[in-house]
């Protein structure tokens, strides 16, 4: 029998894992400004309800794998991940007692700030700046928020407790 | 997270002793920007990249899967009337486009003869290879795909891509197995193109929208006008000649800009296509293993040998 730390450890690499996947996942070339930031959803669940669990080091590592996946310029992701997740370690005793909406709520604002500093390195790169579009992805996660959070909920009663 | 001196595994506190969260978040951001100036103004991270390309290719082959689950139920559970139906449909499109073919070959063998006359370049065949789209590249902002060909199929850097109805792009990024293609329409790419109805040539460059390219410093007296085909002109040699690109939708002449302001719209189906050509320009057949042969562009080298006119007209 594995122990209990063992198996969070192995929640938290699949959770990952599958989040990465999902944001390689090909969708139409229109539709995917609406792709909801998985891997950033994740790593904020894991910062509000396991704030011991997830280092710096990892989240800018998991950052720059992506950036590498997605062939977007290295520590783009990573810079959004670790100035979202410093925000989450400063809010989360409060966010954590928040109801799911508007914790919902709060996730559009810190997707909005991941997507604020993609828009700045993608500018940089020499890409136009789109309008309003850049906000879609925090509003789809917005959305997603509270499947995401009963599906890792779930997943962190049954393998850890 | 990681093996601490005893080898057991244990995860990581956030908060170390030592150094606050507020300073760790402050060195890391540090380091992170540090990365983004340096991978954007410098190429010292390019090799790491390439290195590491390895690691990406799993998983558009995952993501990839359902489609091929798809096709696969496709092939499978297919009733017999439908396949006789399709084949009969093929059948019929393979007749007209032999037909095209036949005359074809006759036009591609006068034009050689004159060609010879003129002592200028020669039609020549291009080699192929048909690859398959993976995966779309999840970045909104740019238009690449991810193909199932790479540096064991013979794909290079630079190659021109097409699918069955133009230009699509080039390779960027070759891995082992896979390889990037950036698109005609991403904002950071332009190709060298004429008009086919008069050869003014132009460069079109994508806008980040995947159905306008837009035409740079044509000025207000050249002769372009909606419904012009635009093809690739081979200056740059990147590209091959006399691949269609784009067709002009609109053209505005506005006096107060010194340059016309063209929109084309790309021949190729940059969204749909799942199925592209990677073209070999002037490669023999037998140098690439699994490739088809198309007869189409003109090579730059001056020949007037009557053994290349035959082998013109004889093209599959």
């Amino acid at each position: 029998m594995l122990s209990p730390q063992l198996n969070l450890y192995f929640v938290i690499v699949f959770s990952f894992l599958l989040a990465l996947v999902l944001s390689v996942y090909p969708l139409p070339m229109d539709m995917r400004w609406w792709r909801p930031e998985f891997v950033l959803l994740v790593a904020i669940y894991w910062i509000f309800f396991m704030p011991l669990t997830v280092s710096f080091t990892l989240l800018c590592v998991l950052g720059l794998f992506q950036d590498l996946l997605e062939g977007v310029p290295f520590g783009q992701h990573s810079l959004g991940l670790v100035i979202v997740a410093y925000i989450c370690i400063l809010s989360y005793q409060r966010v954590r007692n928040f109801s799911i909406w508007r914790q919902s709520c709060w996730i559009f604002i810190l997707v909005g700030i991941a997507q604020l500093t993609d828009n700045w390195v993608q500018g940089m790169a020499g890409r136009p700046l789109s309008g309003i579009q850049f906000l879609y992805p925090a509003l789809t996660s917005a959305l997603l928020w509270p499947v995401c959070h009963r599906w890792l909920n779930a997943m962190t009663h049954r393998y850890h407790h | 997270m990681g093996l601490n001196s005893t080898g057991e595994l244990t995860i990581k506190p956030l908060f170390a002793r030592g150094s606050s969260a507020t300073s760790r978040a402050f060195l890391f951001i540090l380091i992170t920007m540090a990365l983004v100036v340096v991978g954007l103004y410098t190429d010292r991270l390019e090799p790491l990249r390439e290195k590491l390309a390895q690691l990406v290719a799993p998983f558009y082959q995952i993501t990839d899967v359902p489609s091929r689950v798809n096709d696969w139920r496709k092939d499978t559970f297919v009733s017999e009337v439908d396949l006789k139906i399709e084949n009969e449909a093929l059948r019929t499109e393979l007749l007209i486009h032999q037909r095209k073919l036949q005359q074809l070959a006759s036009l591609a063998a006068e034009n050689v003869r004159l060609r010879q006359l003129l002592n200028a370049s020669q039609m020549l065949q291009d080699t192929v290879l048909i690859a398959e789209l993976i995966g779309v590249s999840p970045n909104p902002l740019s238009h690449k795909v991810i193909i199932n060909r790479g540096t064991k199929d013979g794909a290079f850097k630079g190659q021109p891509v097409l699918d069955a109805f133009g230009l699509m792009g080039q390779v960027i990024d070759v891995g082992e197995t896979s390889s990037t293609v950036l698109l005609i329409s991403d904002s950071t790419h332009a190709i060298p193109v004429q008009v086919n109805r008069n050869g003014v040539r132009a460069i079109a460059e994508g806008t980040g929208d995947l159905n306008s390219l837009s035409l740079r410093h044509v000025s207000a007296n050249t002769d372009i006008r909606a419904g012009d085909l635009l093809v690739s002109s081979g200056l740059g040699e990147r590209f091959p000649v006399g691949y269609p690109v784009a067709e002009v939708l609109q053209v505005v002449r506005d006096p107060g800009k010194a340059f016309l302001t063209v929109i084309a719209k790309p021949m190729a189906r940059l969204d749909r296509s799942r199925h592209l050509l990677l073209v070999f320009a002037d490669r023999d057949k037998a140098s690439v293993p699994g490739a088809l042969s198309l007869p189409a562009a003109a090579a730059t080298s001056t020949t007037s040998s009557s053994s290349s006119t035959s082998s013109v007209g004889g093209g599959r």
